[in-house]
């Protein structure tokens, strides 16, 4: 092997590298983020769950991201629009599911 | 390219790849399973959510009355961790960094899952030691419909691990190994990412 491909070879390893390391970064302050703050118990219940949901939803996005290497590339657009399609059906099923039981729940009362 | 290989619809992008290699083929198949059991997971927290609702208890223990922070804590840390470490052996697998390597970060891997599952185990009979069974109330029937499917999803992507210790312990890194190691990942990122929805409205969502 050439140097200038082995050189090359090792950029590249040092690159995607850093991608997991850069991942597992992101996860972990996003992680610690909310569990401390539910530790300290000083946010409200309602702000703590915005809080934790929005976190949690960065969360899923640095996973699919840096772990399961879906991003923007052409290369990756079928595993994207298969993500996308099946999360918009997850949201159509949960928010239909929560409406309709959430709606029975308030007339019963 | 084939005529047939390349029938309008069935590939969203021209020219591509997957239509001609076996091993990215059949990752292709493995996402749509994937997202299927995302499907299955996603009506699992629906359902949990519903039973959030006071009458849900039944009289029963409340999130605040079961969950324990540290515990949570725990099992995210070793998940999270086993996710990297397993990032760790696909990348010996892609820069050809020898089976030794790749051996030992599955065997990292390994042992994180399974201190996951132990401290899961622990937790369910710890439940079980103050009555939260199952048929306990709407809300722990939903509980236990969606943690533990996780768990179970955990074991059998350890004994996957095991598995592939055992082949490539046994015939080295063939084309074979390597591809079915390339859907064991795509599998266990995959949990860690149910994971995040778990803690996130599980445990925090409970004792927020």
């Amino acid at each position: 092997m050439s140097p200038l491909k082995q050189q090359s070879k090792a950029e590249a390893y040092r690159h995607d590298l850093r991608g997991y390391q850069m991942g597992f970064a992101l996860a972990a302050i996003l992680t610690i983020v909310p569990f401390t703050l539910v530790a300290a118990g000083t946010l409200s219940t309602m702000a703590a769950l915005w809080v934790i949901g929005v976190l949690g939803l960065l969360q899923i996005f640095v996973h699919v991201r840096f772990f399961l290497h879906v991003d923007l590339s052409q290369e990756k657009r079928e595993e994207l629009y298969l993500m996308i399609f099946s999360g918009s059906l997850l949201i159509v099923m949960i928010a239909g599911m929560l409406w309709i039981l959430f709606n029975l729940y308030a007339r019963m009362m | 390219m084939t005529v047939i290989a390349s029938t309008p619809g069935m590939s969203l992008v021209a020219d591509h790849a997957h239509e001609h290699d076996p091993a990215a083929s059949a990752l292709s198949g493995f996402w749509l399973f994937m997202m299927s059991d995302l499907i299955i997971f996603g009506l699992m927290f629906a359902t949990y959510l519903t039973m959030l609702k006071p009458m849900s208890f039944a009289g029963g223990p409340t999130p605040k009355d079961l969950f324990d922070l540290p515990g949570a804590a725990m099992e995210t840390a070793a998940l999270l961790t086993s996710t990297f470490t397993f990032g760790m052996a696909s990348l010996a697998i892609k820069y050809d960094l020898g089976v030794r390597r790749v051996m030992f970060w599955m065997v990292v891997t390994l042992a994180l899952g399974l201190v996951f599952l132990g401290f899961e185990v622990h937790e369910f009979m710890h439940m079980f030691a103050a009555g939260a069974v199952p048929q306990r109330s709407g809300f722990l029937s939903a509980f236990f419909g969606l943690v533990p499917l996780h768990g179970l999803h955990v074991t059998a992507g350890s004994i996957w691990l095991v598995l592939m210790l055992i082949q490539i312990g046994r015939t080295g890194l063939t084309e074979t190994s390597k591809s079915r190691i390339a859907r064991l990942a795509l599998f266990w990122h995959f949990l860690d990412l149910i994971w995040v929805g778990i803690f996130s409205v599980v445990y925090l969502g409970g004792l927020a």
